[in-house]
């Protein structure tokens, strides 16, 4: 059976169940795949292929054995940004080049108990830095829609990959979108999860207070499936909650009703600049909801316009801490100097690129004695406006519908001299970061250039089973999900 | 908000540890500048009486047995030092 590595992991868990197909089959059609196209797409770093054909031999075997499970054999890419026993971990940055995990990350190793093969690394932002992938500091990642156009940010690697079907499913992590945006520019659904629902334990650090473990993902199903194997609550992160985790792909049922959903339109999430192609569709996807039976009411986050300028403040202060780790003491790179002093500085300015330099200038500045109540504490107060808006809001609907981007995917090279205009872009996805709430993106779209484009569902906090009911509903109603890239 | 959106970039990057190049530290002078600019808008709102949120979520303190465990692989985390000696991370002198 060819093209195995276009399916879905719902799909090829019953073909394993079934006996139609084997692991090793699957991963050979994904390796060969990557062969095949990721010269031109550029979303793998490394790529593991005899440790992935072991793990799918041992998948084969145990199910021969008698153990199940729908992530039994399936092989996943995983971001750089996560630690893999025994494979790079790079955070796509010359600081920690050659740097190998010595242990699992808590997500990873409960993907790795459920029998899933890890295919190898994909491409990021520097340290999950950026919004294009532009700033890895390895390799250009491409949309696999249009290689002139980015993939998008920071889990670029992971969705281009997935969208390429070079892989079957991909980690990433969402900080302000990095998981939702890269989704709805390559034609995947992302979800980001409530923040505590996955243990961040050997995720790399970028802003404690608002990185979250995700899936990128072909359907709805699939990140219900995924969400499912990674959550819960881990002695190793005490910020996870101590929730019980239900099978949330258990309801996403054949009845793709919304009668009785209130679903809430903000009105300042249709921002001054989007591009009309986006507005169209997302506005069809809405009224798409409606048919289906739910009732749209209008609501308003009025401090969403300052989302962008806390989520700058917050984020680089938090990753100012962070990566003071990298000092060239412990592990990575280390360039010589004098004293100390001189070394760490030196190090931290052959092993950082651009954008990660400015954002821990930014950081350091607005934690600095004399600015940090005027920058800090001030950006926190707003942070609580921002939740306390969502939290209003949540009161009469039960999700929220919104774009996910002002536009669909950029060129490579338009935006990199201007950081400001990068940051922007952010504008409807670090709300939900701020706010620590869920959110997930799936396909409503193209842009008449062929371009995806992504309708984002957010829920108030452990809403996920809301959100995953809508946009499952929403899918399997429409055809967006199954077009292919031609490239 | 804080009275300068300008900043010594150089100094701050000391603090940071990171050794600019001259055109780097003019370029992001600029682009910093202009960032924090763009920030400035959050002064229009009187955030007097509320509470700042640290966290998305309530943090208590988490506690546990003290009970000995496996650490992570002696070899494995060596093998990431930059330099070593005698199974030991190599570091620079930092006392004479």
């Amino acid at each position: 059976m060819a093209g195995l590595n276009t399916k879905t992991i719902s799909e090829l868990s019953d073909l394993l169940e079934q006996g139609k197909c084997t692991s090793v089959q699957i991963v050979n059609d994904v390796l060969a795949a990557i062969d095949a196209h990721d010269g031109k797409i550029g979303a793998y770093l490394t790529i593991d292929r005899a440790a992935a054909l072991a793990q799918a031999e041992a998948a084969d075997k145990a199910r021969a054995a008698g153990k199940k499970g729908a992530l039994l054999g399936i092989p996943l890419a995983i971001k750089d940004l996560l630690n893999v026993k025994g494979q790079p971990c790079t955070c796509s940055s010359k600081i920690i080049e050659g740097y190998v995990a010595p242990y699992d990350a808590t997500a990873i190793a409960k993907l790795r108990e459920a029998g899933a093969v890890f295919l190898g690394r994909v491409n990021m932002d520097e340290f999950a830095m950026g919004s294009s992938t532009e700033s890895s500091a390895f390799k250009k990642t491409r949309n696999p829609w249009n290689t002139d156009h980015v993939p998008g940010g920071s889990s670029g690697g992971s969705a281009a990959s997935v969208a390429a079907d070079e892989a079957i499913a991909a980690l990433g992590s969402d900080t302000g979108g990095s998981i939702r945006q890269p989704a709805a520019f390559c034609g995947c659904v992302g979800l980001k999860p409530t923040y505590g629902m996955i243990s961040r334990y050997g995720l790399t650090a970028f802003a404690s207070s608002l990185d979250q473990i995700g899936p990128i993902t072909k359907t709805v199903r699939d990140a219900a499936i995924l969400l499912t194997a990674m959550a819960g609550k881990d002695p190793m992160d005490s910020t996870t909650v101590d929730l019980p985790v239900p099978d949330y792909s258990k309801d996403l049922t054949d009845d793709h009703s919304l009668k009785g959903m209130q679903l809430g339109l903000p009105k300042e999430y249709f921002v001054e600049g989007m591009d009309p192609e986006v507005e169209t569709a997302v506005r069809n996807a809405i009224e798409h909801c409606k048919k289906l039976g739910a009732k749209i009411v209008d609501i308003s986050l009025p401090h969403s316009k300052y989302a962008i300028a806390v989520y700058y403040i917050i984020a680089t202060a938090e990753a100012s801490a962070n990566l003071a780790r990298f000092d060239g003491i412990r592990y990575g790179l280390r360039k010589d100097g004098a004293d100390p002093i001189e070394l760490y500085g030196k190090t931290r300015a052959a092993g950082f690129g651009p954008e990660v330099k400015r954002r821990i200038i930014l950081g350091t500045y607005v934690l600095s004695s004399g600015y940090y109540d005027a920058y800090y504490l001030r950006a926190q107060k707003v942070r609580t406006l921002i939740h306390n808006d969502f939290r209003a809001a949540s009161a009469h609907c039960d999700a929220i519908l919104a774009p996910v981007t002002p536009t669909p995917a950029y060129k490579i090279g338009e935006k990199t001299s201007d950081p400001l205009k990068m940051y922007l872009d952010d504008i409807l996805t670090t709300p939900v970061n701020l706010a620590g709430i869920c959110g997930l993106s799936v396909p409503c779209g193209f842009s008449k250039a062929g371009l995806p484009i992504g309708l984002q569902i957010l829920g108030d906090s452990f809403m996920e089973p809301s959100i995953l009911k809508v946009g499952h509903a929403y899918e399997q109603t429409t055809e967006w999900h199954r077009q292919k890239p031609k490239f | 908000m804080a009275d300068s959106t300008h900043m010594d970039v150089s100094y701050i990057a000391h603090l940071a540890r990171i050794h600019l190049a001259d055109g780097e530290a003019e370029l992001f002078q600029g682009q910093l500048d202009q960032v924090l600019t763009y920030v400035e808008q959050l002064g229009e709102l009187d955030v007097s009486n509320v509470e700042p949120t640290a966290h998305a979520m309530a943090l208590v303190n988490v506690l546990r047995e003290d009970t000995p465990r496996t650490s992570l692989d002696h070899d494995a985390v060596i093998a990431n030092a930059p330099a070593a000696r005698d199974g030991q991370i190599l570091v620079p002198k930092i006392m004479e």
